[in-house]
């Protein structure tokens, strides 16, 4: 047993460090609001990797894959934290790019996997219905055969980022008859420019328009786009959200997080000392740090189980949940650490017209409105409810 | 990085698991605990047999060439049984003392006595005023001769009863809690003016209250440098923590299974307990706090041989973070079994009675975020 890097990996790591910081976009802002960002500037990096072969390194080989080991992954995802790298963006490449390899036929693998790699095309994910969130299996949206065509008619909500989408991945009832409501359920890919679909942002707390509502209205989408079989998506759906949980845990930029903290919490001060000198705003860093200690290492043990050839098992759920409360906690200790300057509203402002000089510190800009935008986080991906059941279910046994 | 056990860490863990699973049972501990020893020298002389006594230890210094990870394996078997056995401060305390400190002629006395298991010692670092503060030490050794008389009192100092020899923190020279002036010596405990008063702890152990009067200890009791021993007492005393982070583990990884297990039959309003969602998500937290726990344990235990700052940084998170899943593992636990986790009866009570003590061992949650505070800080 031993935490140590071996002599590969060390080099492997000065490699890809030398690689990002060559490379890596110097104009786009590092601790900004990520819908504050042109579009493009959320793909830069993303198109840069899949010109050099690095976009997708969890992916087999065959299919653009970097081979890397988990323990090159974890370095890989550290180094980006570093630097607070905005990384391609999960819909393709964590999502449908690993369903559309494992699943589905020789013409959508050609057809959809290198937009997903290059970064040229923008996916999105219709999974949550307004009545249809943590019991997604009752979701509503059908999708009718109509000769060579699906006819899908439906609402679908918080679709991320759906705005700019070229495409769209859709989870329809095709079989309104099944015995159980998780039987019946298609996964189809639908182009997001065909008539009938249409996207309606929704506002969030924090003031950002992230997540929209997709109307579908007689939207008709050629049969080819079915992935696997018909009424099999629920398993296309359960294998995704296990792909989605793992790396949930973002330990790497947790780290960045408390560090950026600890900054913060120099500068703003108490009693004319530093705010970090105060004893019991030091108890809760150091008490963050400790839990992200234990996740970070309960974290590699995972990756070092999935080198040893366990895949990501239920034990992804921990890392969600541990995950997601450390990101929220880190926010919402970084909001305490601002004081003051966590009260003006900077997206109001925007809003407004105004584009005068920044009111407060810099670091205290986004504060409040990160720290309202992370609870989304134990809300998404399966609650962490839900992540509770699937432990009991899978490692408790009751 | 490799999170795997060897072969022989391996044998070990089984080994250790049968051996608490044939002749460890609950019955027989309580027996034990309940009995005018309170401990079982015979399972003593088995461990010295099998290798586990030594196994810390180097070649060289006549043990089998182990290290902090084959310790943690040990503690987390001893952990799942509530072993009571005094492991941590014979071998992990005392032998660390001498691994790391000691003379030629100390090693090959000491370490031969507690490889081959004719010996066992306490740790007498605690102090009535002293709460967690390893210098803060009222016990003074004075120069007389070529030798030292220790006069002073130590506080719960656990296996004290069962021990032939105590480790004594004691200042040699300056004011209470300088970080100078502190030395360890090795004290016979059958010696002359050393007086105990000896009792049961409530998680199934025994301790002494240790008094020195006037006890006259030659020169070569001296174990390290007169006067520059807290280094050496801090990095011992990371090493107990580490080992006693591995046996909380093990004994929260019982009373998990337990609790599960009793959720599953106990029956109320028609169906079993395990049923309710609400008891299944707590049963849930239990197990992520183990898993945290665990994740702790392995980091403290890796770390014992890095840089002081890095060892005493995990060692200091490690028993933060062990000490709060061992305090909420251990009260869910008794909240799930009802009425009977109140009962002695019950296995799970005494579990739960190990996992509060715990904390209070080698500085508690509170004085190891100040430790971790200040090192983080500085």
């Amino acid at each position: 047993m031993n935490l140590e890097f071996s002599p590969d990996e060390m080099a492997f790591r000065d490699e890809v460090r030398a690689f990002i910081a060559e490379n890596y976009p110097k104009d786009i802002s590092p601790d900004g609001l990520r819908d504050d960002l042109d579009p493009e500037d959320m793909v830069a990096w993303h198109k840069i990797l899949g010109k050099k072969g690095w976009s997708v390194p969890a992916w087999p080989v065959e299919y653009g894959g970097t081979g890397w080991t988990p323990t090159q992954r974890y370095i890989w995802s550290e180094e980006n934290a570093r630097v607070n790298a905005i990384m391609p963006l999960p819909f393709g490449v964590s999502m449908v790019g690993p369903v559309i390899y494992t699943f589905g036929n020789e013409a959508q693998k050609e057809q959809h996997l290198p937009g997903i790699r290059s970064g040229d095309v923008w996916w999105c994910q219709g999974y949550s219905e307004p009545g249809a969130g943590s019991d997604l299996a009752s979701l509503k949206t059908t999708a009718v055969r109509d000769g060579d065509h699906y006819v899908i008619n439906g609402q679908k909500t918080w679709t991320t980022l759906a705005q700019h989408a070229d495409w769209g991945f859709f989870l329809c009832r095709t079989d309104p008859d099944a015995a159980k409501p998780q039987e019946g359920i298609s996964f189809i890919l639908v182009d997001m420019k065909t008539p009938g679909v249409e996207v309606r942002p929704i506002k969030l707390i924090d003031g950002g328009y992230e997540v929209n509502e997709t109307w579908l209205t007689d939207v008709r989408v050629p049969v080819e786009n079915l992935v696997g079989e018909e009424n099999k998506g629920w398993t296309y759906a359960k294998f995704l959200l296990a792909h989605e949980r793992s790396g949930i845990a973002g330990v790497a930029r947790s780290k960045r997080g408390v560090e950026r903290l600890r900054e913060i919490a120099k500068s703003e001060l108490l009693d004319g000392a530093p705010l970090m000198s105060d004893f019991d705003f030091a108890r809760k860093v150091s008490q963050l740090e400790i839990d992200l200690s234990a996740l970070e290492i309960t974290e590699l043990r995972t990756l070092a189980g999935e080198q040893a050839g366990k895949g990501p098992g239920p034990e992804s759920s921990i890392l969600k949940i541990k995950g997601t409360e450390i990101q929220q906690r880190l926010t919402e200790l970084t909001l305490e650490a601002v004081g003051h300057y966590g009260t003006p509203y900077y997206h109001g402002m925007a809003d407004m017209g105004s584009n005068e000089y920044p009111i407060g510190p810099d670091y205290a800009q986004h504060s409040a409105a990160t720290y309202f935008n992370m609870r989304k986080t134990s809300i998404y991906g399966g609650s962490n409810e839900i992540q509770r059941n699937i432990i009991t279910k899978m490692i408790l046994g009751l | 990085m490799d999170f795997n056990f060897t072969e022989e860490q391996e044998m070990v863990r089984d080994g250790l698991s049968r051996l608490v699973r044939e002749s460890y049972d609950m019955e027989t501990r309580r027996s034990v605990v309940a009995s005018e020893s309170g401990w079982r020298p015979e399972i003593w002389a088995q461990l010295a047999e099998l290798g586990i006594l030594g196994m810390p230890f180097s070649e060289e210094d006549g043990g089998f060439g182990g290290g902090p990870v084959d310790a943690m394996v040990v503690m987390e078997e001893f952990g799942k049984g509530l072993v009571v056995e005094p492991f941590v401060p014979t071998v992990v305390c005392a032998g660390g003392f001498f691994k790391h400190a000691g003379t030629a002629a100390q090693k090959e006395e000491h370490i031969g006595g507690i490889v081959s298991g004719e010996r066992t010692y306490a740790f007498a670092y605690a102090e009535p005023r002293g709460r967690y503060d390893l210098a803060d030490l009222e016990t003074t050794a004075k120069k007389d001769g070529s030798g030292y008389v220790l006069n002073g009192h130590k506080a719960v100092v656990i296996g004290a009863p069962w021990a032939s020899h105590l480790v004594v923190t004691a200042r040699t020279a300056g004011d209470r809690r300088d970080a100078q002036g502190i030395s360890v010596f090795v004290v016979d405990k059958n010696a002359a003016g050393v007086v105990t008063r000896d009792y049961p702890t409530v998680d199934g152990r025994r301790a002494s209250e240790v008094y020195f009067e006037n006890a006259s200890i030659p020169a070569e009791a001296l174990i390290g440098e007169e006067g520059a021993g807290l280094p050496l007492i801090e990095r011992v005393t990371d090493e107990a923590i580490a080992a006693q982070c591995a046996e909380a583990c093990g004994a929260m990884k019982v009373a998990h299974a337990m609790t599960v297990e009793y959720s599953r039959q106990r029956k109320q309003f028609g169906v079993p307990i395990g049923k309710f969602q609400v008891l299944q998500h707590r049963m849930v937290d239990m197990y992520t706090e183990y898993e945290q726990a665990l994740s702790m344990t392995y980091l403290a235990t890796l770390k014992l041989d890095e840089s002081e700052r890095e060892r005493k940084l995990a060692a200091s998170a490690a028993k933060v973070r062990v000490g709060q899943a061992a305090h909420h593992i251990g009260q869910d636990a008794i909240q799930i079994h009802g009425g009977n986790g109140m009962t002695d009866e019950y296995a799970i009570g005494h579990y739960f009675k190990r996992l509060t003590i715990f904390d209070s061992e080698f500085g508690n949650i509170d004085h190891h975020m100040k430790r971790h505070i200040a090192l983080s800080n500085g």
